[in-house]
């Protein structure tokens, strides 16, 4: 598929879509089955929604980015009225002043892949075929648009009740964290926020290209290697350049609660070609590095990503469990998250690990 | 004490007489159309075999796939309403909106969403109405619906508006089957509600289910209590069971894994219970099995049930076995309950798992005669598929390096060589009944799982608390309290919210208190 066309995003398209979110999800950014569902009850009540190359739109069209914000057990458990982000996206625009023509992912890992395709599909606006992180991430400022000068204010935030807040001004991307952070709990853990209007030109020099689209393939790739009964590990890295780095099985398995985040460790004991290995993962929802016999081999940003062995299933770092077959995959992020501006943010320093140097993966040869 | 325990399954119901911890007879009859008399049968021929009165015996457990059956063949289902507190948040996905739509239709997709629910941490997302409640049961009433699931966000967390709201729609609807939906699942609305309505479809049936096991038990004249099993290898009493249908869900598989640690006096141990078509493998923690983490379908809706953690593969005693111009492959075609008459050695025309085990020798079966002509060459490469097989599973379901024994039970255990992947064989008396077994020892459990949030009482504290509800609640089902054990604890962080927010999961099981 030429990623120069735009194509409408058709019902059958959403299963392979949350399949490829929930892998780029590296192990985070919450189970997009509950957004799967939302989008085709509105594909089904007639809504369309075309996915939109980056050089579609003139320079001076302004893009709106929408997502969930929360806990995603909460997500599960109080699923959205449905408006959530719709009405934060529209109070953005009426303090911005502006009328978006599009909107773009925050994260095209997880559950918030599919945020912004329900609000499109309820505006009738299109989506970008891109996102501001390629993968997923635990905090609001963690996208290439921040990275990259986005403007903090005016965000909005609003809630199942009714309820919308706006941000009118905020100093920094920070700030806009904490204070969103602080009023999702509020609002019961469970929000859609929108961000400030972003102007085509800028959204086209920041966004991570085609994420739309390669989440898609990808989700297509396990769905067509198990149905032809083919080994689904084998298949995702042969079609996205991904890199095996480790096979075994969990053997231990430790979380935490710190400044708000799952933190946590896995243990797993190597198997196959990696017999008498120990491998150990860092975990901040999303999954940060690993190490094999204590040599650091995979760290943020690039994408660590444990698939059930058998299965290809991507694992959520929630529902990771002792004894668990897995084998852990690599991919390497995209190259605006990997300048010094961004690895101020979400380099291995950022989150804590001020020893390691971000040694960045190689693209492995990509084939059918 | 002396006990019967019964497994009804789709071609065979098995069934065993114990005396305290020992097997006195057990025995298979053929699974009858009509289910009650193949359990009369083989109640007859067990009490036969253990030469014992009905009157001598004390109480029955019954395995039954009955009500699963039910839902996957979409059959005697009751028109079902399914309620909803939650306004206003939720709306987005009605109820039953990820089912298979020839199921929903079978039950009516009746449903209604009305204010109620918590939030995470207990706060109130709207107060419940009880006009609008009324309102919504005239129109159940009106559509002639009997059965009610009521369904509140966080329920979990806290039942009150689930009961507040279960019998306000009581009292207007005062015939009406109702079920809670905190009364059967753990977190994760749409699963929870799915099991709620699945119950409640299932109400009518399960009334009717239970009398014809009361008429069949009274038929060979036992009058006392009698049990059904649960998906997680604990019992439920008759009348329990008759509220909650669902909960019998997968109860097949736990029942032979319970069996085979009872039987070979092993607690932790890899379980393969050969069956005519397949084996089921899955491994034994403290003598239950291990549960599943991710969402299971039943009948093609997705449900977060305590189900054991088995899979299947296909490979049994009637099992195929085709010498291609490739490669031996065994399975998974079968001929299944026909193997008396299409296997070699019943004298049909059909290469099984059995005639190769027979012609190699192992096993006495049938008419060895008609497998005399089978090249050593073909027996020795089938054997090995058939061993590759079995270490692949067992590989599979190992959770630990540790070197845990593999205990064999079913009736296709003679395709067993020796010890699979190099680990310590167990096979034990009675391993052809091993489920029935295994209905018959069931226990009792009670379970929790709530968000606490440990900034407030402390980790210790917060375990203490769940532990004491769990205890509570196997009392509640029939458990003797001095023999009450913490059989799982588990505690998981739920990300971004504050005060150290932990959700925990406790269960307690107990022997049956009978007398």
């Amino acid at each position: 598929m030429s990623v120069k066309d735009a194509y409408p995003l058709l019902e059958a398209d959403l299963l392979p879509l949350s399949i490829g979110a929930a892998l780029l999800g590296t192990g985070g950014g919450g189970n997009p089955y509950v957004g799967m569902l939302r989008s085709r009850e509105l594909l089904r009540k007639g809504a369309t929604v075309d996915i939109l190359p980056l050089e579609a739109l003139p320079d001076d069209a302004w893009i709106g980015e929408v997502g969930g914000i929360g806990a995603p057990v909460v997500g599960v458990e109080k699923i959205e009225q449905g408006e959530e982000c719709y009405r934060a996206m529209r109070a953005v625009e009426d303090v911005a002043n502006v009328k978006m023509s599009a909107l773009i992912c925050a994260e095209i890992g997880g559950a918030n892949s599919m945020e912004p395709v329900i609000t499109a599909a309820q505006a009738g606006l299109p989506v970008i075929d891109g996102d501001g992180m390629g993968r997923a991430f635990p905090e609001v400022q963690m996208t290439t648009f921040f990275i990259y000068g986005a403007k903090p204010a005016p965000a909005a935030i609003a809630d199942d009740k009714g309820n919308t807040v706006v941000f009118r001004d905020v100093v920094d991307m920070y700030w806009l964290e904490r204070f969103a952070r602080d009023t999702s709990v509020a609002m019961g853990a469970a929000a859609g926020l929108a961000i400030a209007p972003m102007r085509m030109d800028f959204v086209r020099r920041t966004a991570v290209p085609n994420t739309m689209t390669q989440a898609l393939q990808i989700g297509r790739t396990v769905l067509d290697a198990r149905a032809r009964r083919l080994n689904v590990v084998d298949r995702v890295i042969a079609t996205t350049g991904a890199t095996l780095f480790f096979t075994g099985k969990i053997t231990d398995i430790r979380r935490e609660l710190k400044g708000g985040f799952a933190r946590g460790e896995a243990k797993i004991a190597g198997s196959g070609d990696w017999q008498g290995c120990e491998g150990r993962i860092a975990i901040q929802n999303e999954n940060l590095v690993l190490w094999v016999d204590g040599t650091p081999v995979i760290m943020v940003p690039d994408l660590i990503i444990n698939l059930d062995l058998e299965t290809g299933e991507p694992i959520t770092t929630e529902i990771l469990r002792y004894g668990q077959r897995v084998a852990v995959i690599g991919l390497p992020v995209h190259d605006l998250m990997k300048t010094p501006e961004a690895m101020a943010v979400v380099g291995p320093q950022a989150f804590g690990y001020p020893d390691l140097t971000f040694t960045p993966l190689a693209l492995g040869p990509v084939h059918g | 004490m002396i006990r019967i325990g019964i497994d009804v399954g789709g071609t065979n119901t098995d069934a065993v007489v114990m005396d305290g911890n020992t097997v006195i007879a057990g025995v298979k009859a053929a699974t009858s159309k009509d289910v009650m008399t193949g359990v009369v049968n083989a109640l007859r021929k067990v009490l036969d075999a253990a030469g014992m009165e009905a009157s001598a015996v004390d109480v029955v457990m019954i395995g039954t796939t009955h009500f699963t059956n039910a839902v996957v063949q979409r059959r005697d289902l009751a028109p079902t309403a399914a309620v909803r507190l939650c306004l206003p948040a939720t709306a987005s996905l009605p109820p039953m909106v990820d089912w298979p739509e020839d199921l929903r239709d079978v039950i009516g997709n009746h449903w209604f969403l009305a204010h109620g629910g918590n939030e995470f941490d207990g706060r109130v997302i709207s107060p419940i109405d009880e006009a609008e409640l009324v309102h919504i049961a005239d129109q159940i009433r009106e559509r002639g619906v009997n059965s009610v699931a009521v369904t509140a966000v966080f329920s979990p967390v806290s039942t009150d508006f689930e009961r507040q709201a279960g019998e306000i729609l009581a009292k207007a609807l005062p015939d009406a089957h109702i079920t809670l939906s905190s009364d059967i699942g753990r977190i994760g609305l749409l699963e929870r509600e799915n099991a709620a309505i699945m119950n409640a479809c299932l109400r009518d049936l399960s009334r009717d289910v239970v009398a014809a096991f009361r008429g069949a038990l009274a038929d060979v004249g036992f009058t006392g209590r009698f049990y059904l099993t649960q998906n997680d290898g604990t019992l439920m009493d008759a009348e329990f069971a008759e509220r909650f249908p669902v909960l019998t869900f997968a109860s097949g598989p736990t029942n032979s894994m319970r069996g085979a640690a009872f039987l070979s006096g092993v607690q932790d141990a890899i379980v393969v219970d050969i069956g005519g078509t397949t084996s089921d493998v899955g491994s034994l923690q403290k003598g239950f099995p291990r549960q599943a983490t991710v969402a299971v379908e039943v009948g093609g809706v997705r449900t977060n049930f305590r189900m054991p953690d088995v899979f299947s593969i296909g490979l049994g005693g009637g099992s195929l076995v085709v010498d291609g111009p490739d490669a031996l492959t065994v399975g998974p075609q079968s001929v299944g309950y026909r193997i008396v008459t299409e296997a070699l050695i019943f004298g049909g025309e059909t290469l099984t798992t059995s005639d190769i085990i027979v012609a190699d020798g192992a096993a006495d079966l049938g008419d060895k005669s008609k497998v005399a002509g089978l090249s050593p060459d073909l027996i020795r490469k089938a054997r090995d598929r058939i061993a590759f097989m079995l270490e692949d599973s067992v590989e599979r379901a190992r959770i630990s390096a540790d070197p845990l024994p593999v205990i064999v039970v079913g009736g296709g255990s003679i395709l067993v060589e020796g010890p699979i992947a190099g680990l310590e064989l167990i096979m034990p008396n009675h391993f052809a009944v091993a489920n029935a077994v295994g209905a018959a020892i069931a226990q009792v459990s009670g379970e929790v799982d709530r968000v606490y949030s440990l900034a407030e009482i402390g980790r210790d504290e917060a375990l203490n608390d769940a532990k004491a509800r769990a205890t509570e609640a196997a009392v509640a089902a029939g458990a003797r309290r001095d023999t009450i054990e913490i059989v799982d604890v588990e505690d998981v962080p739920l990300a971004y919210l504050p005060g150290n927010a932990t959700r925990v999961r406790v269960k307690a099981v107990g022997e049956l208190h009978v007398g």
